[in-house]
């Protein structure tokens, strides 16, 4: 252990892996003196492990619905968190949801960024009619409000999850691009990137194996800070029934379900509002920490 | 060498600039159109079977087909779209067969009252939080502000607002509930009032019907103070993170030096420069809410523009949706803009 250490913080790297992981070590440490970061980490590897086992820690079968066990107030026993008006257990349905939010986040974040990520290096790499043709494309998506731009997609493609994460995904590209676009035009006239263009470099090879990975960082610092805001207009989809349909556990649904009882079962509505609110503050604390440690910049002194 | 500008040479790149704005409003207003127009092209929905209904003849839709352009090529259509736009005609709600324009008009006041309400007090909360947070970073204070703020930023907007009217309009009765007034006050509003603007905390102060304001305000605290937390959220940070660079600036240390008393260095030297891009930030927030009112609105059926845009959704109501759209884009881009142009306005520094 105490070697890998020492291999970790040695001042002379070897080999430029030794000196990448050597940078990440040290990030390592610092993410580690940031107690709410560490919340937030330990909140989002939660979510995974119980996505991962929900059928072993779930004590009921999410879907099966039990009548003569309905609207059963928390507390009761075999059901912690109660009962739905379909007789459901709730912590089984919560358990199980988390499989469906993780499911749609991580789609968000494979095509979203992406997409970003390949306008932006392109509009910052090439400039001139390329980059202002594509950033004005950027612009309007910008100038769009998200949630509606979500919901009239959803409402002409068909609620549905796959529609859903679409409309997600459609609407949250144009930041990705931004950010990608503004890494770019500060890397794009270096001397590295000129040398590389001497040694007969297309295009396609600088932006791919030279640009893009200088713009990773402050990519994948807004990822972790937009999964929260995923989440969120997930649900909100879900909420107004345009996204998951029934009977599936997802968060939002679940919240909807209940409203139409909120006054006398007050906890069919709360408790999925509560996983909702524990797993996307986890996500902001961590992406809140990340932040302060990957870019010096924006550090909170 | 350093000659006087001529005020002429002060203007003309404003101007430029101002038509630069204009330019680019047209382009972005175009392409929210582009965007709408090709969404109501995707639906597989024929739109001449839903305006007729299925008992038409033959002969009665290809003449409706005929008049609302169908038969056109798309970037005549296209055209078409744009123009009848331009012109306030944002089609027919199928639902009420009513054109959109009034409906949204006629929605707009209580989406504007909500936003201006929840605008006003996050300003009042988030500006003083994020200057006194600046002034002592890394106290108890900045710490449960920037807490308070990320939780503001991971709940899900319609179960705080479930979560609301649990507490205080079911347990508590402190408020009144959903609608915005009481049914019986609702009824005397719509009959006995002048309306002037649509806006009914406005519109009973200047009737001097208070007992009605009072009531009005006990229903619209709630949905604005929900909507106002989640702006406070977002411009307690700005101002934070503007008046900790403000803070390290020469002209403060300068002040300070001089002997001026810290409060007056603070909140008028520093607070004045942070108020610049604060204004951006204010007007982001408030367009923001615009949209963020939608699900809010829904949870306390509030008459607003966004559960109309909803309501239209549950029933495939499409001219209705995607017009509600067209205008909460329009008041998107709108405030965008005006907010760059106030940046360039009040800053110097941005108007060259």
């Amino acid at each position: 252990m105490s070697t890998l250490i020492t291999w970790l913080r040695d001042p002379n790297p070897a080999s430029r892996m030794q000196s990448r992981l050597g940078q990440s070590y040290l990030s390592w440490l610092r993410l580690r003196r940031n107690a709410l970061a560490m919340i937030g980490l330990t909140i989002s590897l939660a979510l995974i492990f119980i996505a991962i086992f929900a059928p072993i820690l779930a004590p009921h079968d999410p879907i099966t619905q039990e009548l003569s066990r309905r609207l059963l107030p928390p507390g009761t026993p075999g059901n912690v968190l109660g009962t739905d008006d379909f007789g459901r257990d709730i912590l089984s349905r919560i358990l199980y949801g988390s499989r469906i939010t993780l499911y749609i986040v991580m789609l968000v974040i494979l095509t979203a960024p992406v997409v970003g990520l390949i306008i932006g290096t392109v509009a910052g790499y090439f400039g001139g009619w390329v980059d202002t043709v594509l950033m004005r494309i950027t612009d309007i998506f910008l100038a769009f409000p998200k949630l509606i731009l979500a919901l009239a997609l959803v409402a002409v493609l068909g609620p549905g999850m796959v529609n859903a994460v679409l409309a997600i995904a459609l609407t949250s590209w144009p930041p990705y691009a931004r950010v990608a676009r503004a890494e770019t035009l500060t890397v794009r006239n270096s001397d590295y990137i000129a040398a590389v263009k001497l040694q007969g470099a297309g295009p396609i090879r600088i932006i791919w194996g030279h640009v893009i990975p200088m713009c990773l960082p402050s990519v994948i610092i807004r990822v972790t800070l937009d999964m929260a805001g995923v989440i969120l207009t997930a649900a909100g989809l879900g909420f107004l029934g345009l996204g998951v349909q029934p009977p599936l556990p997802e968060w939002g649904l679940m919240i909807s379900a209940g409203r139409k009882f909120l006054f006398e079962q007050w906890w069919v509505a709360t408790m999925p509002g509560l996983a909702i609110f524990i797993v996307s503050l986890g996500f902001n604390l961590l992406g809140d920490g990340l932040r302060d440690v990957l870019d010096p910049k924006s550090a909170s002194k | 060498m350093t000659s006087i500008p001529s005020p002429s040479s002060r203007v003309l790149p404003l101007l430029r600039q101002i038509g630069g704005t204009v330019v680019t409003l047209f382009v972005t207003f175009l392409g929210l159109l582009m965007v709408t127009f090709f969404i109501s092209n995707v639906i597989p929905v024929d739109p001449v079977l839903s305006i007729l209904g299925e008992r038409a003849t033959e002969a009665q839709m290809d003449e409706a087909r005929e008049r609302l352009g169908l038969n056109e090529p798309l970037w005549k259509q296209f055209g078409i779209y744009v123009n009848n736009t331009l012109h306030g005609d944002l089609g027919t709600s199928v639902r009420t067969r009513e054109p959109v324009l009034e409906e949204v008009a006629q929605r707009f006041p209580a989406t504007l009252e909500l936003a201006t309400l929840a605008t006003i007090l996050g300003v009042l909360l988030g500006v003083p939080a994020g200057v006194i947070a600046a002034t002592k970073p890394g106290s108890f204070f900045d710490q449960s502000t920037r807490l308070i703020g990320l939780m503001g930023y991971s709940m899900p907007v319609f179960w705080l607002g479930l979560m609301g009217l649990l507490l205080f309009y079911g347990q508590l009765e402190w408020v009144g509930g959903p609608g915005r007034l009481d049914a019986l006050y609702q009824m005397s509003y719509d009959f006995e009032i002048n309306q002037y603007t649509g806006m009914i905390l406005l519109d009973t102060a200047l009737n001097n019907r208070w007992d009605m304001f009072a009531n009005a305000f006990s229903h619209i605290i709630l949905p604005a103070g929900i909507l106002a937390y989640i702006s406070m959220a977002y411009i307690s940070r700005m101002t934070r993170s503007f008046m900790m660079n403000e803070l390290g600036q020469e002209y403060i240390t300068t002040a300070r030096v001089k002997g001026m008393p810290e409060r007056r260095v603070i909140w008028v030297h520093a607070l004045k420069n942070v108020m610049v891009p604060l204004i951006t930030v204010i007007a982001l927030s408030y367009a923001y809410l615009l949209e963020g009112a939608v699900l809010t609105e829904t949870i306390f059926a509030w008459p607003g523009l966004g559960s109309y845009i909803t309501d239209a959704l549950m029933v495939a109501d499409m001219p209705a949706v995607l017009g509600g759209t067209v205008v909460v884009g329009i008041a998107y881009i709108g405030l965008n803009m005006l907010s760059d142009l106030l940046y360039r306005l009040v800053d110097p520094r941005a108007r060259v």
